[in-house]
């Protein structure tokens, strides 16, 4: 099948969408089919071969962060261009409301469309005013996936309809390496935090203060994080010191390498997470878990069969169940390999297979992708530009 | 005093103007969602018949004992038959597909399918029909959902702009796949 990916946000700028995109492409071509990805580009000439330079984006402030994004009349020409060569079976886009190359995409293109909702966050009255807006463009996807329950339920409870919920894949054999990191110590008992230090959801507080009743009293935290390392140290009381190192941002190698060097792996995070990808990442390292009892972690770690869990926010809680696992290898081992069956089911080998099932949904024998011109005036115009 | 008649005059035109222009763009929003309908039942066609082919193909393989096996021939057979009859003939022979499969499959026929030759291939492709199948009907069900709310603006039906075109319908039927896991 010729499928063709819309990323909206720059390509050479990390993001959890466009990771999402260039992972599902990855997976899509294993499978045997035939991928072109467009995506805003801030440097062309660093975009591999399979990725066509959706133009130069325009950095604004988006949804809360500045987001690098494609639109205008030079835009909307790439993406007809795009059409037309490709040639395209399906087009599947990402975070359709965002307003980019997905948006455009939707506007300019006819046939079997298929779009992923990311964002959860909840932003009703703009998603709804968006809609409305663009609602000629909406209305031609034939298939609503969703990444997660959240997203799902932001998605339907404001636009009506329904969304099939396909999560974040993860690429396991990335993580299932044997390689360690080498500032983390091997001669104690070892445990890691990973997320964002200065997001209070995130729990690093919960776990610093339980951290004192963590036996053996030479258990060792490592917090890997972007944040400001010098404010939060301060904020470790001076008899803990010396048990807790902070490894700063760790590149996305160095964080596998940081999750396979430590016996256990911390996610105290109090909410807000809508699908716990850091924990299915855990498990594909190998990592014993110990994570809060959110709604989406007991999903992941199915009730706590894969990973331990503990009272979101309890620090003793935490501090308890810390102590019995690092004190218990055979236990450990036992989380450990029921996590290495469970990860199976996140592996983006195994989520593509429901992507090429709405694929094939939306799509009757012999169709195409084609421009559609009707009724858009600025559409005509860029057409007649491209044949001047 | 004709000064302010040329102006009313003028809005009036322009007036009239957007109006014949949301008209326009209203009845080009419905007509999109039509062809949407019709793509997505044509899809859910296709793999409901898939879905009745490969049935019968598991039948007809020998891998199975005699009674499940005519069981299963008969529910792939009637679903088959049904695609010419109407709307509610139909789901009701689909739907007895369904059951007839998630009855007939149990872990231990998963296992003997399994075993035969070829009979894993079958399975995944059994499978993957079921799985199609509910998608599309689910992709179909929310274009009918649009274009109904669309065709319940009043301003679409005092123009009629949907025309002679039937009011569409969604597709009920029970597509709840068998477990395929053993």
């Amino acid at each position: 099948m010729k499928v063709g990916l819309v990323c909206p946000y720059a390509w050479d700028i990390p993001g959890g969408v466009r990771s999402h995109v260039s992972d599902l492409a990855m997976a899509l071509r294993d499978h045997g089919h035939d991928v072109s990805v467009l995506a805003p580009a801030m440097d062309p000439a660093c975009l591999p071969q399979w990725v066509s330079d959706g133009g130069r984006p325009l950095a604004i402030r988006y949804n809360g962060s500045v987001a690098r994004l494609s639109f205008g009349v030079k835009a909307t020409q790439r993406v007809r261009g795009w059409i037309r060569e490709g040639d395209f079976d399906v087009v599947h886009v990402h975070e359709p409301v965002a307003p980019s190359l997905s948006l455009l995409t939707l506007w300019a293109a006819r046939g079997p469309l298929v779009a992923t909702w990311h964002s959860s966050k909840d932003r009703s009255r703009i998603l709804a005013a968006g809609y409305v807006i663009a609602q000629t463009a909406m209305e031609k996807v034939r298939g609503r996936i969703a990444v997660s329950e959240e997203a799902r339920r932001t998605l339907v409870g404001h636009l009506g309809g329904d969304a099939v919920l396909i999560p974040n894949g993860v690429r396991v054999q990335d993580f299932a390496g044997t390689e360690q990191l080498a500032t983390i110590a091997t001669d104690r008992p070892t445990a890691l935090f990973l997320g964002r230090m200065d997001e209070p959801r995130k729990g690093l507080d919960v776990a610093i203060q339980a951290w004192s009743a963590v036996h053996p009293s030479d258990a060792h935290l490592y917090v890997a994080g972007p944040g400001d390392v010098a404010e939060h140290e301060a904020l470790v009381p001076a008899s803990l010191r010396p048990r807790v190192t902070f490894l700063g941002t760790l590149s996305d190698v160095d964080k596998a390498r940081a999750l396979r060097s430590v016996d256990l792996y911390l996610a105290p995070q109090t909410g807000g997470e809508s699908f716990g990808i850091v924990l299915v990442e855990a498990m594909a390292s190998g990592t014993a878990i110990l994570a809060s009892d959110l709604l989406a972690f007991r999903h992941v770690l199915q009730e706590g069969r894969s990973g331990l869990l503990f009272t979101t926010r309890d620090s003793s809680d935490l501090a308890a169940k810390a102590t019995m696992l690092l004190g218990n290898q055979g236990l450990r081992d036992e989380l450990v390999s029921a996590a290495h069956e469970r990860v199976r089911d996140f592996d983006w080998d195994h989520v593509v297979a429901d992507v090429i099932a709405v694929y094939d949904s939306v799509h009757t024998p012999g169709e195409r992708v084609t421009e559609d011109l009707r009724g858009q005036i600025v559409g005509r115009l860029s057409r007649s530009g491209d044949s001047s | 005093m004709s000064g302010w008649w040329i102006a009313f005059g003028v809005v009036a035109v322009i007036v009239i103007i957007i109006f014949l222009v949301y008209l326009s763009s209203t009845a080009g929003r419905l007509d999109h969602l039509h062809k949407r309908i019709d793509t997505s039942r044509l899809s859910l066609d296709v793999h409901l018949l898939r879905r009745s082919a490969v049935t019968l193909e598991i039948a007809s393989s020998g891998f199975l004992d005699p009674a499940t096996s005519m069981l299963l021939a008969e529910a792939a057979h009637e679903a088959r038959l049904s695609s010419d009859s109407d709307e509610v003939t139909r789901s009701q022979a689909e739907s007895d597909l369904s059951e007839a499969l998630r009855a007939v499959l149990e872990p231990s026929d998963v296992e003997e399918i399994k075993a035969g030759v070829g009979g894993d291939e079958m399975l995944a492709e059994l499978a993957a029909a079921c799985q199609r199948v509910s998608l599309s009907r689910r992709f179909h069900n929310d274009a009918v959902r649009a274009c109904r709310e669309l065709r319940e603006q009043a301003i679409v039906r005092a123009f009629r702009l949907a025309g002679h075109t039937p009011w569409p319908l969604m597709v009920e039927m029970d597509d709840e796949a068998p477990e395929f896991h053993s």
